[in-house]
């Protein structure tokens, strides 16, 4: 399947749960197609395809 | 004082345009600042990494924003991602009206504000200088309000005294200067007009030395504070002579 993520096209294999797209938490946050998922929720949520997924992290920023 | 809890001080730095971890930690041991604001960004667009280890090691309080959002919706989003990767409530709601000006959409920050304190946010809006705009977003409950002195990035300093003060006197919540500020005497005036505290980006991080400069703006806070509580003088159409004038020499 494939999904996209942060706005790239990605091929994956069928079933991937979040943690194996993001292993470490720390820092981060994730949504999936506009909603939040939150870390402890990470290793019970496949994806599906075609599902947009968002990774972001603190930057410099006024 | 904020939302119940204390800063260490009236300043408060926007990390954007601080090119390397290092440049961050020169900056922030000089300013000394009781926050510093980073924004949110997709992780495979980080230029420099590392930039929230280096602030968790300074032991500085970080106040994510939404810079960038052009939307409520947008900018609810962003808050949500900045509250689960940073594990903090506060957040600087910024809704951008177009990309050009950098001016805040009211309309929409009023909207975005209202859904964040629903959420259990604690809402700073950066907004116009306007002090009905500023009463509104009180009104939903923004722990803050955050006018802007001029334009984003323009330095060209507090262009409305007048508004700024009266959106002090307008609302009982902390107001924050934000935005315009170029030079320590602009922060200065800032807390001389009332304001509680002053965020300043682009003034220390585009500055010649930004460490300097961030040194600069540490002292024009703090004169700035201590000048509003001090009671200045007022203004005189007149002069009148310092001096005494009994015991002069006359020839």
């Amino acid at each position: 399947m494939q999904l996209i993520v942060n706005g790239r096209t990605t091929r994956v294999r069928d079933g991937l749960r979040l943690t194996d797209l993001v292993p470490d938490p720390r820092g981060v946050a994730v949504a999936v197609n506009g909603s939040v998922v939150r870390a402890a929720d990470w290793s019970h949520t496949r994806l599906r395809d075609d599902d947009r997924v968002e990774v972001v992290t603190a930057h410099q920023g006024g | 004082m904020l939302a119940g809890e204390p800063l260490a001080s009236r300043l408060w730095i926007g990390t954007g345009g601080l090119t390397s971890p290092e440049s961050v930690r020169r900056v922030v041991e000089a300013a000394e600042p009781g926050l510093v604001t980073v924004s949110m960004r997709r992780t495979s667009d980080l230029a420099a990494g590392g930039l929230l280890a280096t602030l968790r090691e300074l032991g500085v309080r970080i106040l994510p924003n939404t810079a960038g959002c052009l939307s409520a919706r947008e900018a609810v989003l962003t808050a949500e991602l900045a509250r689960e990767a940073l594990q903090t409530n506060w957040v600087k709601l910024e809704v951008i009206g177009d990309e050009r000006s950098l001016l805040p959409d009211v309309v929409d920050l009023v909207a975005a504000a209202a859904t964040l304190v629903d959420r259990g946010f604690t809402v700073l809006p950066y907004t116009t200088a306007d002090p009905v705009v500023a009463r509104r977003l009180v009104d939903v409950g923004c722990a803050a309000v955050m006018p802007l002195g001029s334009p984003i990035g323009s330095g060209r300093g507090i262009a409305d005294p007048h508004a700024i003060a009266a959106i002090r006197a307008a609302v009982s919540v902390p107001v924050v200067l934000d935005a315009g500020i170029g030079t320590a005497s602009e922060a200065a005036l800032a807390l001389e007009l009332g304001c509680d505290a002053a965020l300043v980006a682009t003034a220390v991080t585009r500055a010649e030395d930004p460490v300097a400069m961030a040194t600069a703006m540490r002292h024009g806070v703090l004169a700035g504070s201590l000048a509003a509580g001090a009671g200045r003088i007022p203004r005189r159409e007149e002069p009148r002579a310092s001096s005494p004038m009994h015991g002069r020499v006359t020839v």
